[in-house]
């Protein structure tokens, strides 16, 4: 019997993947805000008890074990979490960077007022993630997301000021819209099919609906998840949300906020509709030229900013379509290399924002203008900031290289040469707003009135995330082959789709 | 004591046990005693509610005569999955009001305490009298006893503008009584009896019903407030005495938007034409939008709540074209969910009221911190009110929505996805004055906050905020309850 029970609590390892920062937050905004040493202690420990669970659920899904948790919300639709192969990619990637974040903010928001609100509502946004993750359908996939929204509004205006508030409301302006037009999409959803239970391959297919009806559901449910996606044209929140701390932006860029969106096209295109409907309907396409347009549009608006975190934030515009671009491509290949850059871009991207937050903790480095010799006086995060940069761009041996080879013979595959084309230039745009920040850095003089020019590194708890996430960021491309290597996990959810 | 007695014992209880406190204390003036009699009768009747509900959903419906005359006299009630919903809120808010006002008189100077507790006791009364009659004429009866309970206790707060504001209260009151009775006295006139459920099984169509039908619709809506008879709720609502805020919001304007339901859904059912019901849909509709956008442009706290109350008492009237179990189960879920929050709304308001000494929005910066519990509260119950998950609200609308799909009128569902997106914005208007870092050298009251409210202050807000989240993991469980004899298409019987 008892053996029986701990199946059960075993296979509701979803479950307690998503408590875990959930009652952590829940913990530290009832304690409030004197209680700094126990709310280190529940932050770090919770953090480290999560990515415990994760590596347990991720070696038992790899091992083909199922974990699966329902509860019934209304009649005939649950509440259910699982987890499948796509999920421990997000989980794994949220779960590994909420330590290193959670690190990395402890240090960065030391003796600031609003701690406990902070890290509350911190915990919270990675609750929420993880359940995006773990959803086992769409109306749980639904929950969360609105969750994540709810949850990211308070770091984002987290420093009280006119311009924050503000920020804070487009970006509530623009998710709460979108995730309105979503709800509308996921009670269609479940009107139509009866289900919303994501099933590889999808399950609208076998309901022979009109394609105009499918097409207006897919772009229901596309809007709602391209706005977190930040696809062009309802990226305009994102930039702007660059008033919130160092620690938030990391989050936001690399994995909570803009993931979500991502993981929502991939789930709605594999899950939901699944590739033939989706083809069919001609949506791959559409997809595919969304990505393409905020790719080069995103990487042109980087060129033209000064401010270091907004060029990173229109960089996130563009990067996180490679993953959308993958989807839309299509084929094995393709998938392998937009599903790969889900990971990929997460390293680098908050590897690059924990860098920005150094510069400007440190010495108020803020603008690229002001960076110049930023690499004598900070040699550690400049190199940290490198290697992202370098990946970024997409050189060999860093991650991005992998995703972008991947993309680019998916579509060589697929016969869709003009994605080269897409490739091609943004990665020169990508070059072009990379390579002259690396120049100034390490090149450039500093300016003559810095009066300490020797080496002034930021402290021990900003430069380590960076430095392991730069690592991080190498070994994944260096160590791509390599079992459970985000490479070969994107292969094993690829060999579900495409056998 | 069996289910026969309990189903007897309780209706009464619930009706009599408030109507004899509020004589004893009026009379004795026992006025802590009061409260904790108060309390006590509260506790008993949601112990004795719990067997009560299940008994309904083993037996169906109860229809009951107090007095033992035959049907078609004297004083009958009727309990349905509607009026069980309605009694538990009534139950569950009194109790936790109960504690809060006790606190709150006790902090107030100058309090109106021999004024308030017998008032509210009545009220109390009152409402559970209306929720459970299934009689024309009976409605009437308690519907003016709740009136003159409510229109007093918004004149408590004294001084001028609280007067002026329960004037208009009152005259709205009373011409909506007249109309209502008016109504009442076609349908005799017609049918020959009052009985809801008798009037039910002979529903025979005849324009004088309809016309009684109408006058009783804009009867009661003059006193729940619906758009385009609202003028009186935002000013009443605002300057009452905020526990009678809370009640007047979350139960009193709710009971007459009750009625309507009541009287639409069931026994006059065959008088409209569904061009009638798109109508008051469409009404419904337009308060949505119109006392959102209102609620968006206040300036004041207690404002943006009452405008709020009208928007979200538009979306009951949904229930009227698209007639189904799943709008009946989104109508009563969203009832439930918007009295929990909205009293917990007004309560937190009423906390913040008593710190700063004014409730205009600009006051509330740097709150966050000091009187984090109310920001909390106004958080929690806003994003309920928005129908976010997971909440009781978000319930609600997933059930509303897919009930104007269901029944192909796909524009109510846009209404309800705007309505939402337009209450997430007036809570997080509120939210970012509250988030707003003040200058930290100037002074202001927030700093003399500290330990200035009591826990009976804060904790009732809380507890019912977290009761409004809460519902959104029961609709499985709740749904059966809700069901109970619904006179809609697709109900079991």
């Amino acid at each position: 019997m008892i053996s029986l029970d701990m199946a059960g609590l075993y296979a509701a390892m979803p479950m307690w993947v998503v408590l875990s920062s959930l009652l952590a937050g829940l913990v530290i905004l009832t304690l409030g805000e004197p209680w700094h040493r126990t709310r280190v202690f529940i932050n770090i420990a919770a953090a480290l008890v999560k990515i415990l669970l994760v590596g347990i659920m991720l070696w038992g899904v790899a091992q083909g074990q199922i974990f699966f948790f329902e509860w019934q919300l209304m009649p005939g639709i649950s509440f259910v979490l699982h987890a499948d192969a796509l999920s421990m990619m997000l989980s794994s990637l949220s779960a590994i960077l909420w330590l290193l974040t959670t690190i990395y903010a402890i240090a960065y928001l030391e003796d600031s007022p609003n701690r406990a609100r902070f890290f509350g509502f911190f915990s919270l946004c990675v609750a929420a993630t993880m359940g995006v993750a773990v959803a086992g359908n769409l109306f749980t996939f639904f929950i969360f997301y609105e969750m994540l929204t709810l949850a990211t509004w308070p770091l984002v205006v987290h420093r009280g000021t006119r311009e924050a508030l503000r920020s804070g409301g487009l970006y509530l302006g623009f998710t709460l819209g979108g995730g309105a037009l979503f709800l509308i999409g996921v009670v269609m959803v479940q009107w139509l099919a009866g289900t919303t239970d994501f099933q590889a391959g999808g399950f609208l297919t076998a309901l022979e609906l009109s394609p105009g009806l499918l097409t207006g559901l897919f772009l229901l449910l596309f809007a709602g998840t391209a706005v977190k996606a930040a696809v062009v044209p309802f990226h305009p929140w994102l930039p702007r949300a660059m008033v919130a701390p160092a620690p938030v932006s990391a989050l936001l860029h690399a994995v909570a906020v803009v993931k979500a969106g991502a993981f929502g096209i991939v789930r709605i295109v594999y899950d939901v509709f699944g590739l033939e409907l989706t083809a069919i309907l001609g949506m791959n396409h559409f997809l595919a030229i969304m990505a393409s347009i905020t790719i080069i549009y995103g990487s042109v608006l980087a060129l033209r900013q000064q401010d270091i975190k907004r060029r990173l934030a229109y960089s996130t515009v563009s990067q996180v379509s490679y993953i959308t671009l993958g989807v839309g491509i299509g084929g094995p290949l393709a998938t392998i290399g937009g599903l790969v850059h889900l990971v990929h871009q997460g390293l680098m991207k908050i590897t690059l924002f924990f860098c920005a937050g150094n510069l400007a903790e440190t010495h108020g480095i803020k603008t690229v203008d002001q960076m110049a010799g930023a690499g004598r006086r900070m040699p550690w995060t400049m190199m940290a900031f490198t290697v992202a940069a370098l990946g970024m761009i997409g050189i060999p041996p860093v991650a991005g290289f992998v995703s972008k080879w991947y993309l680019g013979l998916g579509s060589i595959d697929s016969g869709q040469y003009w994605v080269i084309a897409v490739l091609v230039a943004s990665t020169l745009l990508n070059a072009a707003y990379f390579l002259p920040v690396l120049k100034r850095a390490w090149f450039d003089a500093p300016p003559t009135k810095v009066s300490h020019q020797g080496v002034e590194d930021a402290s021990p708890g900003l430069l380590w995330p960076a430095l392991i996430t730069a690592a991080l960021s190498l070994g994944a491309g260096l160590l791509a082959s390599m079992p459970f290597s985000p490479l070969q996990w994107a292969r094993f959810i690829i060999e579900r789709f495409y056998g | 004591m069996g289910l026969t007695e309990l189903s007897i014992l309780l209706p009464v209880l619930m009706v009599f046990g408030p109507l004899l406190l509020a004589l004893l204390v009026f009379l004795a003036q026992w006025q802590r005693s009061a409260d904790w009699l108060g309390m006590g009768l509260g506790l008993i009747l949601l112990a004795l509610l719990t067997p009560f509900s299940g008994a309904v959903l083993l037996e169906g419906p109860l229809e009951m005569q107090l007095g033992g005359h035959d049907r078609g006299l004297a004083i009958p009630f009727y309990v349905d999955g509607l009026t069980l919903a309605m009694l538990w809120l009534n139950t569950l808010l009194f109790l936790f009001i109960q504690v809060y006002a006790g606190a709150w008189l006790q902090l107030k100077q100058p309090a109106p305490a021999a004024e308030f507790r017998p008032l509210f006791l009545l009220l109390w009364s009152g409402l559970n009298a209306l929720f459970l009659s299934g009689d024309l004429f009976n409605l009437y009866v308690t519907l003016e006893i709740t009136t003159l309970a409510a229109v007093p206790l918004v004149i408590l707060s004294h001084g001028h503008a609280a007067m002026a504001a329960a004037m208009r209260y009152l005259l709205f009151a009373l011409v909506g009584s007249i109309i209502f009775l008016l109504g009442v006295a076609l349908v005799y006139a017609q049918a020959g009896l009052l009985s809801l459920p008798l009037l039910q099984e002979q529903a025979e169509p005849h324009p004088a019903l309809t016309v009684a039908l109408l006058a009783m619709t804009a009867g009661v809506a003059m006193k729940a407030a619906l758009f385009p008879v609202h003028a009186w709720l935002p000013e009443a609502h605002a300057s009452a005495p905020s526990p009678a805020s809370a009640l007047l919001s979350a139960l009193v304007a709710k009971a007459a938007a009750y009625l309507i339901l009541r009287l639409w859904m069931g026994p006059l059912e065959a008088q409209w034409t569904p061009a009638m019901a798109q109508l008051m849909g469409a009404l419904g509709a337009a308060g949505i939008i119109y006392a959102s956008i209102q609620a968006l442009r206040q300036t004041r706290l207690k404002r943006v709540i009452a405008y709020s109350t009208v928007a979200q008492l538009g979306y009951l009237l949904l229930l009227i074209p698209m007639a189904s179990v799943l709008a009946w189960n989104g109508v009563i879920y969203h009832a439930l969910t918007h009295g929990l929050a909205k009293a917990a709304l007004f309560l937190a308001a009423g906390n913040l009221i008593m710190v700063l000494r004014d409730d205009s929005l600009r006051n509330l910066a740097g709150c966050d911190r000091v009187l984090s519990k109310n920001i909390l509260v106004i958080g929690l119950a806003g994003v309920a009110i928005a129908g976010l998950p997971p909440t009781g609200g978000f319930i609600a609308k997933w059930w509303l929505i897919s009930a104007a799909l269901e029944s192909g009128q796909w524009w109510w569902a846009v209404v309800i996805g705007l309505g939402g997106l337009l209450a997430a914005a007036y809570i997080f208007r509120i939210l970012s004055y509250a988030f707003f870092s003040p200058d930290p050298h100037q002074e202001t009251p927030i700093h003399q906050a500290q330990g200035q409210l009591t826990r009976a202050l804060v904790w009732p807000p809380v507890i019912l905020a977290f009761l409004a989240i809460a519902l959104g993991m029961a609709g499985g469980l709740l749904a059966p309850f809700l069901e109970i004899a619904a006179p809609v298409t697709g109900a079991q019987a």
